[in-house]
């Protein structure tokens, strides 16, 4: 019963997966990237979904975009199954889902214009009164900060990383979707221009009320933008609950780790020796049982017996483990 | 406050030609570390801090211009000859990069790597070198290190090739190393480790360090002293509580402030700083930082502030404005 079950949020959820398998062939072998995610976003919601490298996050990102066809399992965007859709009717819906990714610089054409970039979706949408996407384009620059007639008639690599960011947002946002996928969108920015790019994000989620998945590794930087927080590892999720809550009191091992792995820009706070056992093993043939269990100061032998289900361990807070750090066992 | 310094560099400054004129990378940078220290250099992307790193090992590119003095254990390390540059580093000098995979040759093996070096600089035979690579993958904390020699780097994950990276810098015992950004290519999890062992290595073979990261949560607990950089110049250095809890300095106080911190509540605005870095072809009269310092004023555009003593030893900022004094109080 559980399984197929995402963790209810309150409201209706405007995105919601359910028991999303993705797989990747390597040579005769499969990576097991995404095995069996179901999670719900609500409207207006900014869950934040964390994980270490190779845990599937982004996967599970593009997996919701439709950019990589999930191998079974459904994506309800507003009620009506992505998985199942194609072609035009696909591409509809789409409109109303926007990526933006880790290296902002690499995301824009290098030989195109700023304005031909950001009016490009509109285009292909088919807003053909070149008027009213000139428009639309100025519109969404000065929201993000840019000013329209300095940077329409530029090329991307005129500007800085922070800058060709705060485009791949206007181009994110010119047609007015109603959910933003951002994939690591600042982690290749320095400290003092990624402060400004969250403030951006927040504030345009605000301003175009917006829904948002942020996929990122560091956590401090998913607490300052998330309501909800989900902790993946090798393909599965390990814990979703209310940022504040879950960082307060985290259940699940592996999310306890990941919170004492930050460094902490304190002198007096000495680092904990750290007690990371090891390395991820390989999505190629992952431990079975729970998959976090070779890295586990906890785990036992019904660990690599038992696949650990996401049960609810304090209110609107989920963990698969079968020794959480709080709530009983 | 410590023994005669290690490594002392003096007013050094790089300069690399460029289509657009020169750059200057460098800005007549002083520092020094003695034995045994750890010294953290911060600073953005483009402050300069890897050019100085590389100004340090005598690895600039070509076109660079390099001016001022690197005192390194006594002997000045611009006037040295190629080879017995050659000989220093790996031996005494050695360095761990960002990217464990361009600093590994991904055709020969770990262990051709980690027994090319032995052989070179310690010239140990080749039984002896190969018994010393598998006590130092073991040290660094690769698990069963006798099959390691024989894999290559793309068989190895991202944080094992920093271990062997680490293991070939400590191979000859050196006295100075330095870490350029050596986890940032990592996951937190393995970064916390690969710190570790850094810091551990270090208490074990009373070696001196110089990390260079541009995250301040690296080097808080983790340094003797640190040096902050922007636009090519020292912009404040201290001890390193002193630099946390009396910055003088806007810019270290914005760099800080400007980090999410993971005990703060969701949705709070971060206090960013405005701007972006001035473009280091077309150096400011004034202070680098002063068009994005909320404190500055008419002074700070036409005058560059002077690296100067504060009232606690070894700290020194340059600011016409320092936080923490009776010149200002936040405005």
């Amino acid at each position: 019963m559980m399984p197929s079950v995402p963790q209810p949020v309150s409201g209706d959820p405007l995105l919601r997966v359910e028991n999303l398998v993705v797989e990747y062939p390597v040579g005769n072998k499969t990576v097991h990237a995404v095995s069996g995610v179901s999670l719900d976003i609500a409207r207006g919601e900014t869950l934040g979904l964390v994980g270490e490298s190779g845990c599937g996050k982004s996967t599970l990102g593009r997996a919701v975009m439709q950019l990589r066809r999930a191998v079974s399992g459904k994506v309800l965007f507003d009620g009506q199954d992505l998985t199942a859709m194609q072609g035009d009717t696909l591409r509809r819906m789409r409109r109303r889902v926007q990526l933006i990714f880790q290296d902002p610089i690499a995301s824009l054409n290098p030989r195109r214009r700023i304005g031909d970039i950001i009016a490009e979706p509109l285009v292909i949408s088919g807003v053909k009164d070149a008027k009213k996407r000139e428009q639309l384009v100025h519109d969404v620059l000065s929201a993000v900060g840019l000013d329209p007639h300095l940077v329409i008639g530029r090329l991307p690599h005129e500007f800085s990383g922070g800058q060709c960011q705060r485009i791949c947002i206007a181009r994110a946002l010119v047609l007015n979707p109603e959910f933003i996928i951002c994939d690591e969108p600042v982690s290749a920015l320095d400290v003092s221009i990624r402060a400004q790019i969250l403030n951006l994000l927040e504030e345009m989620k605000a301003r175009y009320g917006l829904t948002l998945l942020f996929i990122a590794h560091d956590l401090a930087v998913v607490k300052a933008v998330s309501d909800r927080v989900a902790v993946m590892y090798l393909g599965r999720l390990c814990e979703v609950g209310p940022s504040e809550q879950l960082f307060a009191q985290p259940a699940h091992p592996y999310t306890a780790l990941l919170i004492e792995a930050i460094p902490v820009p304190d002198p007096d706070v000495r680092p904990a020796e750290s007690v990371a056992v090891g390395e991820p093993p390989s999505p190629i043939a992952p431990p079975s049982g729970c998959r976090f269990r070779t890295r586990c100061p906890r785990a036992d032998q019904r660990c690599s017996d038992e696949m650990p289900e996401l049960r609810e361990v304090a209110p609107a807070q989920f963990a698969a483990c079968h020794h959480p750090l709080i709530g009983a066992a | 406050m410590k023994g005669p310094a290690l490594l002392s560099v003096e007013g050094v400054a790089v300069d690399l030609p460029t289509p657009r004129g020169n750059l200057r990378a460098v800005d007549h940078v002083d520092l020094s570390i003695g034995a045994g220290r750890t010294l953290g250099i911060v600073g953005e992307s483009g402050c300069g801090k890897t050019m100085l790193s590389r100004a340090i090992l005598q690895l600039l590119p070509k076109k660079a211009k390099l001016s001022g003095r690197v005192m390194f254990d006594g002997q000045d390390l611009v006037c040295l000859d190629r080879e017995r540059l050659r000989k220093l580093r790996g031996r005494s000098l050695a360095v761990v990069f960002q990217d464990p995979m361009t600093s590994l040759n991904p055709v020969l093996t770990i262990g051709t790597q980690l027994i090319e070096t032995l052989q070179e600089h310690l010239e140990l035979d080749g039984v002896a070198a190969k018994m010393r690579s598998v006590e130092l993958l073991a040290a660094v904390g690769i698990p069963a290190p006798e099959q390691r020699l024989m894999q290559y780097p793309h068989q190895l994950s991202g944080g094992m090739r920093q271990r062997v990276a680490i293991a070939i810098a400590l191979s000859c015992e050196p006295k100075l190393l330095i870490a350029d950004e050596p986890t940032t290519a990592l996951d937190v999890t393995i970064q916390a480790q690969i710190l570790d062992l850094l810091a551990r290595e270090q208490r074990r073979r009373h070696m001196a360090m110089i990390i260079i990261t541009h995250d301040l949560g690296v080097v808080a607990g983790r340094t003797d002293e640190v040096a902050v950089m922007y636009a090519g110049r020292v912009v404040e250095r201290a001890p390193t509580p002193d630099l946390f809890k009396k910055m003088r300095m806007p810019y270290t106080e914005a760099l800080l402030a400007a980090i999410p911190k993971i005990d703060a509540k969701p949705h709070t605005p971060l206090p960013a700083i405005s701007g972006r870095p001035p473009d280091p072809t077309r150096p400011l009269k004034g202070c680098s930082f002063s068009p994005r310092c909320k404190y500055a004023w008419a002074q700070c555009q036409v005058e560059k502030p002077p690296l100067e003593d504060a009232d606690s030893p070894g700290h020194q900022y340059a600011c016409f404005r320092p936080l923490n004094t009776e010149a200002i109080a936040p405005a």
